[in-house]
């Protein structure tokens, strides 16, 4: 059984957040150890399966990353290895965003210059995962080898806004 | 986890850091990347009229084996041919700095980026000599 089917949710990119944390508390409900307390011991290790499998699940499918590359997974499609295969300018924007974020100690405002390139990282990211609504709409053989591209724009651009939040660490110690 | 004196020395003192003019026609740009973990590496090669490489400039934003990787490779292809600079492999820059088997990718990544600047520069000569016949013809 895929995450969607445990879910009982259609596999497609797009879905409804309230509708996946909905039955993601009704799965936790009926998986509980706890509800499992006079079973025989091998009912209940079952039930702890089930239970961190109805985790695992959630969280690929909450996180738009991880389930655009789970998608990919189940079509066959593997995604993330990246190479010179990626469209240069956005490598060549990646790495300015990276020198800018190098520079921000050096500006007279870093929290402001820092602020901005955050901002730009997530309207990016934004901006893809739009992108992919529409690759897995299309659902053509082009359209996902497009996708599983976008998902290695989207790896990068979590990388920048992880190291966003760590230069904000070390500005504000 | 140890890493080699070859590895840290390339890391503490990168050779060859900076840019050349990405619209000469004679220099060649590879930009590649690792999305897994971030990497962004850019790799620049000038060739003069003999076909041999004469200067070679990098930048590489990420882990210190990617920047040693990067850096050995901007020494390695100087003097050589494009053709010689081809044949460099992942796992010569990897034996070299003896790097760690979690950290032979970053050696792929030094592979693919000579790999993309040698294209690179290959195609703007094709479109420069597509450019001279076009003025012949026009003469």
């Amino acid at each position: 059984m895929n995450h969607f089917e445990l879910f009982g949710l259609p596999p497609r990119f797009d879905l409804d957040p309230a509708l996946l944390g909905e039955r993601y508390r009704e799965l936790q409900r009926a998986f509980h150890p706890d509800r499992f307390a006079g079973v025989t011991p091998q009912e209940r290790r079952l039930s702890v399966q089930r239970a961190a499998q109805v985790n695992l699940a959630y969280h690929t499918l909450r996180d738009p990353l991880e389930r655009a590359r789970y998608l990919l997974e189940l079509r066959g499609i593997r995604s993330g290895a990246g190479g010179g295969q990626m469209d240069q300018e956005f490598l060549m924007q990646q790495m300015e965003m990276r020198e800018a974020l190098a520079d921000v100690r050096n500006r007279p405002d870093p929290a402001a210059a820092l602020a901005q390139i955050a901002s730009e990282a997530k309207r990016m990211r934004n901006a893809v995962v739009q992108q992919l609504s529409r690759q897995f709409g299309e659902d053509s053989e082009r359209s996902l080898a497009a996708a599983s591209q976008s998902v290695n724009k989207l790896m990068f651009l979590n990388k920048i806004l992880q190291e966003v939040d760590e230069t904000e660490e070390e500005l504000s110690g | 986890m140890a890493y080699s004196k070859k590895l840290i020395d390339h890391y503490e003192n990168p050779r060859n850091v900076g840019t050349l003019d990405k619209e000469d026609r004679n220099v060649g740009t590879g930009m590649v990347g690792a999305p897994a973990c971030g990497d962004v590496m850019r790799l620049q090669i000038k060739v003069n009229d003999a076909g041999i490489i004469e200067d070679a400039r990098f930048k590489t934003y990420g882990c210190g084996s990617a920047i040693a990787s990067s850096s050995l490779l901007t020494e390695w292809v100087k003097g050589k041919t494009l053709d010689q600079a081809s044949e460099i492999k992942n796992s010569d820059i990897a034996e070299e700095l003896a790097l760690p088997p979690v950290k032979i990718h970053c050696s792929v990544l030094a592979e693919d980026a000579i790999k993309a600047a040698i294209s690179d520069y290959h195609s703007k000569q094709k479109q420069q000599e597509s450019g001279d016949t076009d003025r012949e013809e026009v003469a």
